[in-house]
């Protein structure tokens, strides 16, 4: 350690801190296996294993995802009430850099209105596509299917799907909700840029973005199970400049790790369309 | 829309049964291999064809060049003057008869597009993109894709699969996929989401598109990609974005553990890969199956630019024997687009409150 700058040491009790050090200290040693092609192999099952979904920024834990003034502070909506402990928000000391997301102040505001009408607007509560980065850190595994030539995500939730293209068609000619990914190498790590419709959410704290955001992911691995994840994030619509994440995600170790069916579709058929049956069940 | 239509033109003959040999297990044409010495099945393939599931009626089994350029030239044509076709409408045509055309469809694709958009038209030239020649295997132009039973039909119903769907028709309370009748509006139909087809609520495309067996669907949206790893090969369905995931080398999933398009596990017999596909839930029910159903592909390489996709299916409470179809799948450089579904689902909230609007009018009527 004798070695090591002052200045970089800070920087590494920073990382630690935030529940990183040990994923980005183990990057500068570590290799990965290589593919016939000379590229670091991605392939397996991984699944983040934080807090990010439920809120990108560092938060004590909350009583729910949706919230109503009480008498000595929030207490759960009505709408989510029922869900007592299970509905509760677990604490995180975030994945944003920094610590905040650098909304501008009417972004700022609408988010907060996200916030509120959580119930309505999440779209995962209604089991849509969910964007970039948030289909990354969702609690459901994704497998990266790897080879020469061709790269393809595919993840538990909703079947969601992406490929990435590795050769730039330019811009794509249909806005979509798991955008379109165009994928390069730097050296070892997968670099993605990504462009997305202005209909996903980030979290289910309501942080949200327009059709102007732009997503560069990077991927690296840094030790057999553990993938380094750094998404930055800009759109200069809804933020003051560009911001980053980053977390770890790592492999699935049971021997018959798979991805199973997710389709929520089914399961929201109630909640969309249940007041259209004939004979509604609430009545 | 649903998978129904397609059905609709099955003949149900009786058939005898023929054996057929599957091909000599030989080397692939191809020298696209992955580094593991097996060939090279990546790509993006468009299944669509002019070649049905089911052989239509009076086409002999084999066309000849000759007379597939005539009947691709003759869809070709008549593709031309529907509507939004390449040929403008007259300014000064007809009005369509009362109740639309209801008159005998003259061709597959025209009964396709009847059954699918109703007789006033659901569907115009703009949102089609069908196949426009007929399909070839072993540089035979084939008018089935079903090659067994010989008579390019799937196999009748046997008496467990009558008595199912007798008894599913018979009350108002089952589900589109447990009537498999290809009528879209039976009594009770419109009463819950679960009743209606599974294209419309976005749980699977219709018409199998992503299989197992994976079949062309004869509307849009037949891209189907395959990306291939030492342990895994995916096979994606560009409708619903469906990615089937077949592990290699594996063991089935526990009985318990149904999925929407079954478990699906791999080998290479030779340079033919291999897929089993069994533990299928109780709602997707290929053509009236059950979740007993048991599909074998069977995908080779043919050429740098095709493959061959045979299929053979079994469910002892459906058919008396199994039944194999097999078709080319062509590589495209097409790319594939976002299938957005239950995003953009306005269709299924609709029909179920048309149907309420239209109770209430109809018990308002009667007061």
């Amino acid at each position: 350690m004798a070695t090591i700058s002052p200045g970089l040491r800070r920087i590494f009790a920073v990382a630690a801190m935030m529940g990183m050090g040990v994923v980005q200290l183990a990057g500068q040693a570590y290799r990965a296996p290589f593919g016939a092609d000379g590229k670091p192999d991605l392939n397996g099952i991984w699944q983040a294993l934080n807090e990010a979904n439920y809120d990108l920024e560092a938060h004590i834990a909350r009583p729910a995802m949706a919230l109503r003034p009480g008498p000595y502070g929030p207490v759960p909506a009505p709408s989510t009430l029922a869900l007592g402990a299970v509905g509760a928000v677990p604490p995180s000391l975030g994945v944003v850099e920094g610590g905040e997301i650098p909304y501008k102040a009417e972004a700022l505001a609408m988010k907060k209105q996200n916030q509120q009408d959580w119930l309505n607007r999440d779209p995962e509560i209604k089991c849509y596509l969910p964007g970039v980065p948030r289909a990354t850190y969702m609690p459901y595994p994704f497998q990266i299917l790897q080879s020469a030539s061709a790269i393809t995500f595919v993840y538990e939730y909703a079947g969601a799907v992406r490929n990435i293209l590795l050769k730039d068609p330019g811009p794509s000619p249909s806005d979509s909700w798991m955008g379109q990914s165009v994928g390069r190498w730097e050296g070892d790590t997968l670099v993605v840029d990504v462009s997305l419709n202005d209909q996903t959410w980030f979290d289910r704290a309501g942080n949200f973005h327009s059709d102007k955001l732009r997503v560069e992911e990077r991927y690296t691995r840094t030790s057999p199970d553990v993938i380094s994840y750094e998404a930055t994030i800009e759109d200069p619509v809804i933020f003051t400049r560009p911001w980053k994440i980053s977390m770890a995600l790592y492999r699935r170790q049971e021997k018959n790790a798979q991805l199973l069916d997710f389709k929520c579709v089914e399961f929201v058929e109630e909640l969309l369309y249940g007041q259209y049956r004939r004979r509604p069940l609430n009545q | 829309m649903s998978k129904r239509l397609i059905c609709a033109t099955s003949l149900g003959a009786a058939v005898a049964l023929i054996t057929l040999a599957l091909p000599a297990a030989g080397q692939t044409a191809s020298k696209l291999r992955m580094p593991d010495g097996h060939p090279d099945l990546q790509g993006t393939y468009d299944l669509a064809t002019m070649t049905p599931l089911e052989r239509w009626p009076g086409d002999p089994p084999f066309l000849t060049k000759e007379q597939a350029e005539v009947l691709q030239r003759t869809e070709a044509v008549r593709r031309a003057k529907t509507e939004g076709g390449d040929e403008p409408l007259p300014l000064n045509r007809a009005a369509p008869p009362v109740g639309g055309d209801t008159s005998e469809p003259k061709s597959y694709f025209e009964l396709l597009e009847k059954r699918g958009g109703g007789a006033v038209g659901g569907y115009n030239r703009f949102w089609l993109n069908q196949g426009s020649a007929y399909n070839q295997v072993d540089g035979k132009i084939r008018t089935s894709i079903v090659i067994d039973p010989a008579d390019g039909h799937v196999p009748p119903y046997n008496e467990a699969a009558r008595k199912r769907l007798a008894a599913a028709r018979a009350t108002s309370e089952s589900t589109a996929h447990e009537r498999q009748d290809g009528v879209a509006a039976p009594p009770g139909a419109f009463d819950n989401p679960e009743q209606r087809p599974l294209s419309e609520r976005c749980l699977l495309g219709f018409g199998s598109t992503s299989g197992p067996p994976a079949l062309p669907d004869y509307f849009y949206n037949d891209l189907h990609q395959i990306v291939q790893t030492p342990d895994h090969i995916m096979i994606l369905s560009e409708m619903i974005h469906d990615a089937r995931i077949v592990r290699m080398n594996a063991q089935h999933l526990p009985k318990a553990i149904r999925r929407w398009m079954g478990d699906s596990v791999g080998h290479w017999e030779d340079d033919t890969l291999v897929i089993d596909t069994t533990n299928f839930n109780d709602k997707t029910r290929f053509r009236g199956s059950t979740e007993n159903l048991h599909v074998i592909e069977r995908i080779t390489r043919v050429d740098d630019k095709t493959l061959l996709y045979r299929f053979t299916v079994e469910d002892p409470d459906t058919w008396d024997h199994p039944w194999t179809g097999e078709y080319a799948w062509p590589v495209t450089d097409k790319p594939i687009y976002e299938y957005a579904c239950q995003e953009g689902n306005y269709a299924l909230g609709s029909i179920l409150r048309g149907a309420r609007r239209q109770e209430a009018e109809g018990a308002a009527a009667q007061k």
